[in-house]
């Protein structure tokens, strides 16, 4: 007779979905962080892709708006090394970086917390015959929703910010010129990123509790 | 061999704790058989180990040395994956604080074990609110933890212990936190499930009302097995006591 554990999918996902519903606040402030640097991270990148584009264009309604804000607009350079700069300046990724990094130590020690918290539901689930990867695949399928939810709010709101600044400094006739493909990848990128960060911050707390003796896990004080 | 089947055997077990400085040791030594559906008590003073031996026998904690063999199984040899199944599907746990899951309500917190051993969600639910009306909590399958009292919620953990029908039910102090009527009816409840189902009970316990309930008790003292009495010879004791207090 094979001796069976199991845990259904469905049945991990409900778990997972319940613990994040009934701690709605702090699973919000988990997600925050992560809205925000994702939304900052499609921000910067949509910005430059839009005023790209409308270097690009060589319309002249943008000329002298896009040169106020420091662009160089002369059409011998612009395909070539200044179109690049302006995706890539290492200043404007290093800020990214930079978001991205706060991001990170931000969710971590927000899952620190909240497996800290559930040390003791983690022992008692152990007793009662969970093994050390049913656990670690509830925190991780936490940590996917918050991140899919938060990366899908930032990266909405950041995209929807470049727009609307656009729209604002260069007039409603740079809808022509939108890169709507190019946003969406941005967007789906940002996405993924988030989610990413998102686990990348869940799964040493969850892999650390799930290796816990249920007695350790048990005696911590609440 | 002997008409009972010895369900938990444990066999020179210590138990040290380093603590940097000093290495306290809890058990020095331990030698105890426990037979198939008694309802045995481990009594002892705060300090004596009755709660480290307690989680040896329950598979929670690991001995420094010493055998622990469960229904013939030396525990220290199972894998993590049989652990798991040994905790699901053989022992059922009591708690002094309860630990229920804060976040499920009464009837999700009993299916859980049963989730585990691979029962259907259909067949769980309906075993579950069969336990909810067992330990006398018809109605209150959707009530969370935090809305009930501590005597439902260790009503609770009981009907939980009994979710996959486990050869023994270790019980760490279940009265510790309940006040004095409630702990009885809890003691009344597990003495019954254990006559009904023929579960071994082990509680750890100093808890005097215990006392009158068990077929064994185990008197543990710094360490070691003090003595160990039989219902029989409590009885006297007990009568005693009552006689000279009249």
């Amino acid at each position: 007779m094979r001796r069976l554990v199991a845990l259904p999918f469905a049945k991990s996902f409900q778990m997972a979905y319940q613990s994040i519903r009934v701690r709605f606040f702090r699973s919000l402030v988990t997600t925050m962080s992560l809205v925000l640097a994702v939304a900052f991270l499609t921000f910067t990148q949509a910005g430059n892709k839009i005023t790209t584009s409308l270097v690009l264009s060589q319309d002249p309604a943008f000329l002298p708006v896009l040169s106020k804000i420091g662009y160089d607009v002369n059409p011998a350079t612009a395909d070539s090394t200044s179109t690049d700069n302006i995706g890539s300046s290492a200043k404007q990724r290093w800020i990214v970086f930079l978001s991205l990094l706060v991001c990170v130590v931000g969710i971590i020690n927000a899952q620190l917390m909240s497996v800290t918290e559930r040390f003791r539901e983690i022992g008692t689930l152990k007793c009662l015959g969970a093994l050390d990867r049913f656990i670690v695949r509830i925190f991780v399928m936490e940590a996917t929703m918050q991140g899919l939810a938060g990366g899908i709010v930032g990266a909405l709101l950041g995209a929807l910010v470049a727009c609307s600044e656009s729209l604002f400094s260069f007039g409603l006739s740079s809808l022509a010129y939108m890169p709507w493909r190019a946003i969406g990848t941005i967007v789906l990128y940002a996405i993924g990123t988030g989610t990413g960060l998102s686990l990348l911050g869940v799964l040493y707390p969850a892999i650390v509790a799930s290796r816990m003796l249920p007695v350790d896990a048990m005696r911590v004080e609440q | 061999m002997s008409e009972a089947k010895k369900i938990v055997r444990v066999t020179g077990v210590t138990k040290d704790f380093d603590l940097g400085k000093i290495v306290v040791h809890v058990l020095k030594g331990i030698d105890l058989e426990i037979e198939e559906g008694k309802y045995i008590s481990i009594m002892g003073p705060s300090g004596s180990g009755k709660s480290t031996l307690f989680n040896m026998i329950g598979g929670l904690d690991k001995p420094t040395s010493g055998k622990v063999f469960i229904d013939e199984v030396d525990i220290a040899q199972l894998d993590a994956y049989e652990l798991a199944w040994l905790r699901c599907r053989k022992i059922g746990y009591i708690f002094q604080t309860f630990n229920l899951i804060p976040v499920m309500t009464a009837l999700e917190n009993i299916t859980i074990p049963m989730t585990f051993a691979g029962v259907s969600n259909d067949a769980a639910l309906q075993r579950g609110m069969e336990l909810l009306d067992q330990v006398g909590l018809t109605g209150r399958q959707s009530h969370r933890p935090s809305e009930l009292s501590g005597g439902q919620q260790q009503r609770v953990a009981v009907a939980r212990a009994l979710a996959n029908s486990p050869a023994i039910i270790l019980a760490d102090e279940p009265t510790g936190n309940l006040d004095l009527s409630t702990g009885e009816d809890i003691i009344r409840l597990l003495k019954e499930l254990s006559l009904q189902r023929n579960v071994t009970v082990i509680s750890a316990t100093h808890d005097y009302k215990m006392l009158n309930v068990s077929d064994q008790v185990v008197w543990i003292r710094d360490g070691r097995v003090d003595k160990i009495q039989q219902r029989d010879e409590l009885d006297i004791k007990t009568g005693g006591l009552e006689s000279a207090a009249h």
